[in-house]
């Protein structure tokens, strides 16, 4: 009995050890991912910062930071991880909200919709989309047959067609916590609300967004990085004439063998995503506590 | 007393609800005939209840009782499929929950998280649209009535349970509603602060005139905050009526057990003179009690604990029952024993803690007694 205690007790020596024994047996559970982790990703992106400084000199950041074309790219991917982005939480809030009010048999179908594209492979899905939004494409016909339009629209190889492939492929990573942070949401909180007069809309703008905010800064911060990043679906659907980051880093390494410019590249579009994610982090913070 | 009491032994004719076009006048609130049902659980089945002007009504009832149905159709949240709700002579059975001008403590508080104290307080004077320096003006006021002056600018997980219920109190009563609804409020706290809240609400009610409904499944709560009380049950009102009408002219067994601690004997009326009634209750043993019931009804007589007296047979033979103490508790301001007759029947009896008296032992032959004016008798169907 006295032993007992005494373990259980955390103050205790005898208490002490068995937690720190405790914690060493999980911490060495994620030896092996920690592992992975360092050899395919860590030593990669170390040796490629390496390569990019080039016994010292910083020439090849000076050229990715002073030369309009790269500046202009650089642009264009964070505009476009933007548009991607807000276009991706417009959709997706209501989809979420259904999931998370319906009834659970629903909801699980609809789970299988949203989750659905991601077991499918990037590819297929980026090139069905081609079929749908070419010049001779689904879409146009049904639009000039509807006698909508009398020519087809450009959607392919621009910037519309990038963020609808970007949208369709990122929106899963936008439902989801908003899902999740919606389906935490006390209802009761709601009732009350309701019972102290307040009309719908302003139960939503007053206490269901800013309940629910946290999950859409989750959605946003993890589409957005992922958009920086993307690279298939711009190649792709923007056949060459948009021009996202990490299509220009494929380019640098794969057509110029510079890799210590794509290395210059990607260790500025690093930096950039750190910057951009500490200071919202900072700013959610804030407006969490003060929103009201 | 008991003799005189209006209508004793017959439930009917108790000052029950408040029936009656009179009464209705003077009603605040008016519950007629209300009906919701879940599936095949019939949750409230044919309510009435009518709650005057400034009064505190408790709505007693176990687990599945329907009082929260009932709370919920009171505040709009659901709508019964019969009957009618009236609040101050408007019939609002069907008015969304937001134009009912109720205030409503949750039972978890449903306090709004990322709101402070003020802000949660201040946020149904918003929402009718009042001006800034009003609002600023009562918001202050409400919190000093639940004495939390120097806490409003913490949010609700930085206040102590106790402090979280005062704010879900200031907010329901800060935009002076017509009436105030109590969900189990004191649930989660403990004993002590529990007994302290109890008070404080029933003062800051009779201080503001609020009519107010408070729910619970905690009898001795019900009987110390309330003005009147309701027992519920199958999603009916069994009784209504003052505390101590309830605790000690209960209607039927199911309130007579729910409230308190009973000794319930059943048997049928034997004899009745000038005002008593003898009871036989089988086993060949006769009870006397004050009651006019005709001969032959079968009736139930409550004694509760409190009301026995361990006794010797000098006083006479009236009532007496002798048997062995089979269990005895010690619960500080009294004594609990479980007794078991020479018959085979079993009694609870309390006895006072007082200096120079023994209390009786376990194991130990025991004889009970009481007044026939300290039982009180009610028919059974």
């Amino acid at each position: 009995m006295a032993a007992v205690q005494e373990i259980g007790r955390p103050g205790s020596r005898r208490g002490a050890r068995v937690e720190r024994r405790r914690q060493a047996l999980i911490a060495s559970l994620s030896v092996p991912a920690l592992v992975l982790l360092l050899v395919l990703f860590a030593f990669p992106v170390l040796r490629l910062m390496e390569l990019s400084l080039d016994a010292g000199s910083l020439q090849w950041y000076q050229k990715a930071l002073s030369e309009n074309l790269y500046l202009q790219v650089f642009w264009a991917t964070f505009r476009i991880a933007a548009i991607v982005t807000l276009a991706s939480f417009l959709l997706s809030y209501p989809v979420a909200y259904l999931l998370a009010t319906t009834s659970d048999a629903w909801a699980s179908l609809g789970f299988v919709f949203i989750v659905l594209p991601l077991w499918t492979s990037i590819l297929v899905r980026t090139y069905a989309w081609m079929v749908l939004l070419g010049r001779n494409g689904v879409l146009n016909r049904i639009l000039i047959d509807l006698g909508v339009m009398d020519q087809p629209i450009a959607f392919l190889y621009n910037e519309v067609g990038v963020v609808i492939g970007m949208v369709h492929v990122l929106m899963p990573y936008m439902v989801l916590p908003i899902y999740s942070a919606m389906k935490r949401v006390d209802p009761t909180l709601i009732q009350a609300a309701e019972g102290l007069g307040a009309p719908g809309w302003r139960i939503f703008q007053r206490i269901f967004l800013p309940l629910t905010a946290q999950g859409i800064y989750a959605g946003c911060v993890l589409v957005f990085i992922l958009s920086l990043g993307f690279f298939i679906t711009p190649a792709l659907l923007g056949g060459g004439r948009v021009v996202m980051i990490a299509v220009l880093i494929e380019q640098q390494v794969r057509e110029t063998l510079n890799w210590e410019f794509a290395g210059a590249l990607a260790t500025v579009l690093l930096a950039a995503t750190l910057v951009i994610y500490s200071l919202t982090r900072g700013l959610m913070r804030q407006s969490v506590e003060e929103s009201a | 007393m008991h003799a005189s009491a209006p209508g004793r032994g017959n439930p009917r004719e108790l000052p029950l609800a408040d029936r009656g076009p009179s009464d209705r006048a003077s009603s605040w609130l008016v519950i007629e005939g209300v009906r919701k049902h879940y599936g095949a659980v019939q949750a409230l089945n044919g309510v009435a209840l009518a709650v005057r002007s400034g009064e505190l009504l408790t709505i007693l009832g176990p687990s599945g009782s329907g009082k929260t149905t009932l709370l919920k159709v009171i505040a709009g949240f659901e709508m019964p499929e019969a009957g009618n709700v009236l609040l101050g002579g408007e019939d609002i059975t069907t008015m969304p929950p937001a134009r009912r001008n109720i205030g409503m403590v949750f039972q978890n508080y449903a306090l709004f998280p990322h709101m402070t104290a003020r802000e949660n307080i201040a946020f149904p004077l918003e929402m009718r649209g009042k001006a800034r320096t009003e609002i600023e003006r009562d918001v202050v006021r409400a919190l000093d009535l639940v004495a939390l002056g120097g806490l409003g600018d913490r949010f609700p997980r930085q206040l102590s349970g106790g402090q979280q219920q005062r704010v879900a109190l200031a907010r329901a009563i800060v935009f002076s509603p017509q009436l105030l609804l109590l969900d189990e409020p004191f649930g989660a706290l403990d004993r002590k602060l529990r007994e302290a809240m109890q008070l404080e609400v029933r003062r800051l009610q009779q201080r503001l005139g609020l009519t107010t409904i408070f729910i619970t499944h905690d009898q001795e709560e019900a009987l110390v905050i309330s003005d009147r009380v309701a027992v519920m049950r199958g999603g009916a009102i069994e009784q209504a009526g003052r505390p101590p009408e309830i605790y000690e002219r209960p209607a039927n067994s199911f309130v007579a057990e729910f409230v308190g601690e009973s000794n319930l004997l059943l048997g049928s009326v034997a004899t009745r003179r000038d005002g008593y009634v003898e009871i036989a209750i089988g086993d060949g043993t006769e009870i006397l009690a004050a009651g006019d019931e005709p001969a032959g009804t079968r009736v139930a007589v409550l004694v509760r604990p409190e009301r026995l007296r361990a006794s010797d047979a000098a006083e006479g033979t009236a009532n007496l029952f002798r048997g062995r103490v089979l269990e005895s508790v010690y619960v500080g301001n009294s004594h609990k024993h479980r007794i078991r007759l020479d018959g085979g029947r079993e009694l609870l009896l309390r006895t006072p803690v007082l200096a120079g008296q023994r209390a009786p032992a376990v194991g130990e032959s025991i004889a009970v007694r009481f007044a026939p004016e300290d039982a009180h008798l009610f028919r059974q169907e």
